[in-house]
């Protein structure tokens, strides 16, 4: 499992070995089994599909900026807002989020690899051609009736439009495949990481001193088990649809609409908390290390994680009171979805109470963890609104729920992957971020971010539904959508100084050292960019924070662990 | 509003709370070197225990005020006298049908206004003909989806005369943007006039005779239906009295004999993505179908 210590590369981190070719080099990271390459792979693939998503946003809000606008005709609107949907969640969300597990789980834990390196490297490629089949349907495929290349039925893609009635070209296949491609490399690393996380754990981590990222991420990958099996069983069920004339989701032969939304919701909102709790589970390290605080009541934010984890898979029908599940099935809804409320709130809670009494640093790492924490606050309450049913029957597919999910997706998730790359940006590469730089891009990016996605709860008041290609001037919309599309430039503007200071910092920025934010975890503890093997020799840890004791022996963890009575029992809860 | 209030309160104490945190205890050494570390605090069970029992008591309060509202609007009781109408979806326009006033009509809506002495609430019955649709007039109601093999009520009782927009919300193919919804509440006298006039036959005027053979003998037949004439097809929108209505192409402009020639010649220049062909007609026989459906008053 372990990979065998080069004894005599121990302390010569720095030198590296001589320059090699460059397709030796290409060879070195195709054929690599290595966690951080895979790890920096799924990063880099990621930030390629975040620049194309994003493009694809911009091209919609240059669109909708004015009424009966001419930009694109409504085949490419329509192609453009199902790949953004698909892109940002499957091809950007996910992999940069397993990118960061996939990186620090191992040193988090002290150990020298995952369980798994192969299905690693399985895992990743797949999930990469997944993306690229996707994008190859703009050559190879054709979509709704009449209409142009690329997926265009929506990134929830209701059934029955994805008939072949509907959609008798092959764009709709590329999507199919490309969902149930890209859920094998998912289901790959989850089941990576909560072997790596269960088995590999260095002498003295026991789960009870886990630190919260890799506790948050084995809750994560558990979810990831759960929800994306009905897709990929969706996605089958929908091939054979249209291809050897079963009727699951035919309703001219009988089959079931609704059928196909209860799969896809069922996977659909356990896939938001995926994306969500690495976010939270970035913001339990970055926030106590600015904080110079430990985290307010770890035992609390373990249980809320995985409260959060069984909760999230009864929430899923929230997204369909519109359907006619009629008032029973819609109020259990409700209750669920307004119960997952309670260990949200206990984490917003546990991450002030850290800052309080802290002695809190304005890097730009923090501060975009502190906008995560105010905006996370946002989308949480109107979350809370849009579980009200009849307040849902209102406003729901209209931009205020297009509003409110890009403040979790991007005021929450974006946000803290923003602050994630401040923070470890160093380990991986051993040089530091531009901090200037750093703190130009977060007030950009807060300023582009509120202007388009507080002014968007608006024309969703207004009875703007989601998913038009235009509108009328005469319905009002015009001004909030103008104002909408000028904060997405800004935006674009933030995104290519974050691009140009991640590639400078690369050549100029100044070196890391080991331990640049004086932080706590395991990672810190080894050189940056870590050696292949990581751990010169496996940690013992007695505490969950092993460098805090070794920086301060004078007033150790280890003291409060030992005060504390009932360790045991979270760790059984937990299991 | 309830909900509103709750979520205002909960904002304003976090956000200030976060403000006041970040204020307070930001580090007041300009360079983080050689500070003392804070005291460290590790948690405590009565504080956890508070934020969860507070939220959980807020959480219950709004769950039995949600389901209130729940159950008395999905469980309302019908009015005797309330009238009936059926909604279809199609892509991309709607059909309405009076079932018991015998009365079909495309993408405007009637219905008499329901002001408080003399309540008169229309029960809406709908499905889709083809993929989902999504029922969403803001001002009269919450939406509704339109399913294929599923059939949804709901219903509206507009207080005021007038005109009220909205429009599909639930994405349905190429053109759901322009999948409009007017919905006209008339005072109860109107109304009866409007459904009067919907059950007759079309105007068969002799002046625009010409203009009735080119339908009739072209394929408009086989979509559209114009009761007492050999049009019955029902894929697209009843014609009988489609000049009597403001708007064509579901509601996206307005009914005047320049637009609807446009229409006709080719329904893209209006709606790309309409799944009405182009008609390839000739300048002529388009004058004259023109000239025709503007008589279907």
């Amino acid at each position: 499992m372990a990979t065998q210590i080069p004894v005599n590369e121990l302390h010569d981190q720095g030198a590296q070995a001589p320059r090699r070719l460059w397709l030796e080099m290409l060879h070195g990271w195709v054929t690599t089994v290595d966690h951080k390459k895979i790890g920096l792979m799924y990063i880099g693939y990621a930030l390629i599909f975040l620049v194309v998503g994003g493009f694809e946003a911009l091209l919609m809000r240059i669109q909708l900026a004015i009424p009966n606008n001419h930009f694109v005709s409504p085949e490419v609107f329509n192609g453009l807002f199902t790949m953004h949907g698909t892109t940002m969640v499957f091809f950007v969300g996910m992999p940069i989020l397993f990118g960061f597990g996939n990186y620090l789980i191992p040193l988090m834990i002290g150990a020298r690899d995952m369980a798994f390196p192969r299905l690693n490297a399985f895992s990743f490629w797949i999930s990469a051609f997944a993306g690229f089949l996707l994008y190859f349907s703009y050559i190879g495929g054709s979509g709704l009736y009449g209409a142009g290349s690329a997926p265009d039925v929506g990134w929830f893609a209701y059934a029955p439009l994805t008939a072949r009635v509907f959609s008798p070209g092959h764009s709709t296949d590329y999507w199919t495949l490309a969902l149930l491609l890209t859920g094998i490399g998912s289901i790959g690393t989850a089941l990576n990481i909560v072997t790596t996380i269960i088995c590999m754990r260095c002498p003295g981590m026991k789960m009870s001193r886990l630190p919260l990222l890799p506790w948050i991420y084995l809750v994560m990958s558990g979810l990831t088990f759960v929800a994306i099996g009905p897709l990929t069983a969706a996605q089958i069920m929908l091939m054979l649809d249209r291809y050897v004339g079963s009727h699951f989701f035919d309703t001219q032969a009988g089959g079931s609409a609704v059928l196909w939304m209860h799969f896809f919701w069922i996977f659909g909102h356990p896939e938001v908390y995926i994306l969500v709790l690495p976010a939270f589970a970035f913001a339990n390290e970055i926030i106590p290390v600015f904080s110079r605080k430990a985290i307010f009541g770890y035992p609390a934010m373990v249980a809320a994680s995985v409260g959060i984890g069984f909760i999230s898979l009864s929430v899923w029908a929230h997204h369909m009171f519109t359907v006619g599940l009629g008032p029973g099935g819609n109020t259990f809804f409700v209750l669920a979805t307004m119960i997952i409320s309670v260990p949200t709130g206990i984490k917003i809670f546990n991450w002030l109470a850290t800052l309080w009494g802290g002695k809190i640093q304005f890097t730009a790492s923090m501060m975009f963890a502190i906008g995560f924490l105010f905006q996370f606050l946002v989308a949480g309450l109107t979350g809370i609104m849009l579980s009200v049913a009849p307040f849902d029957w209102q406003l729901g597919n209209s931009y205020f729920v297009v509003a409110h999910f890009h403040y979790v997706l991007v005021g929450a998730i974006l946000f803290m992957v923003f602050s994630a790359f401040y923070y470890w940006y160093p380990k991986m590469t051993g040089r530091m971020l531009n901090e200037k730089l750093g703190k130009w891009h977060f007030w950009l990016f807060v300023i582009g971010f509120h202007l388009t996605f507080d002014l968007m709860h608006v024309p969703g008041m207004l009875g703007m539904p989601r998913r038009i290609y235009t509108y009328e001037a005469d319905r009002g919309w015009m001004i909030w959508n103008l104002l909408i599309s000028s904060g997405a430039i800004i935006q674009t503007v933030a995104t290519i100084l974050f691009v140009y200071n991640m590639v400078s910092s690369y050549f100029k920025g100044p070196i890391a050292g080991s331990d640049p934010w004086d932080a706590w975890t395991l990672e810190w503890s080894i050189p940056s960019p870590p050696p292949s093997y990581n751990f010169a020799e496996i940690p013992i840890v007695g505490s969950r924070r092993p460098l805090w004791d070794l920086k301060h022996p004078d007033d150790p963890d280890t003291d409060y662990e030992m005060g504390q009575a009932d360790p045991q029992e979270k760790q059984e809860e937990g299991a | 509003m309830l909900v509103l209030s709750i979520t205002a309160a909960i904002f304003l104490i976090v956000a200030g709370i976060l403000a006041y945190v970040l204020v307070k205890y930001r580090s007041r050494a300009s360079n983080g070197e050689g500070e003392q570390e804070p005291p460290q605090i590790y948690g405590s069970n009565q504080i956890e225990l508070s934020w969860t029992v507070i939220p959980i008591l807020i959480v219950v309060m709004l769950f039995l005020a949600t389901t209130r509202v729940v159950y008395t609007t999905e469980r309302a009781q019908r009015p005797a006298n309330a009238l009936d109408v059926t909604v279809i979806g199609h892509q991309f326009w709607w059909e309405y049908r009076y079932p018991e006033l015998g009365v079909v009509t495309a993408n405007e809506l009637h219905v008499p206004v329901s002001d408080h002495p003399q309540t008169l609430p229309t029960y809406l019955t709908m499905s889709s003909a083809d993929t989902d649709h999504s029922f969403w007039v803001p001002r009269l109601a919450g939406k509704m989806d339109l399913i294929p093999n599923k059939v949804n009520t709901m219903w509206i009782d507009p207080q005021m005369k007038g005109l009220y927009l909205g429009q599909c919300a639930q994405y349905c193919g190429v053109q759901h943007a322009k999948m409009l919804i007017r919905v006209y509440a008339d005072s109860p006298e109107e109304f009866a006039a409007w459904v009067e006039h919907q059950r007759q036959p079309a105007v068969d005027d002799p002046a625009v005779a010409e203009g009735r053979n080119v339908f009739m003998h072209n394929a408009c037949i086989s979509c559209h239906t114009i009761r007492g004439t050999v049009a019955t097809g029902r894929f697209g929108p009843d014609l009988t009295h489609v000049g009597g209505r403001e708007t064509i192409a579901s509601g996206s402009v307005p009914n005047n004999p320049a637009n609807l020639r446009e229409f006709i010649d080719n329904p893209a220049n209006f709606k790309p993505g309409a799944l009405m062909p182009p008609m390839h007609l000739d300048t002529h026989d388009l004058d004259a179908v023109t000239a025709y459906l503007t008589t279907l008053k």
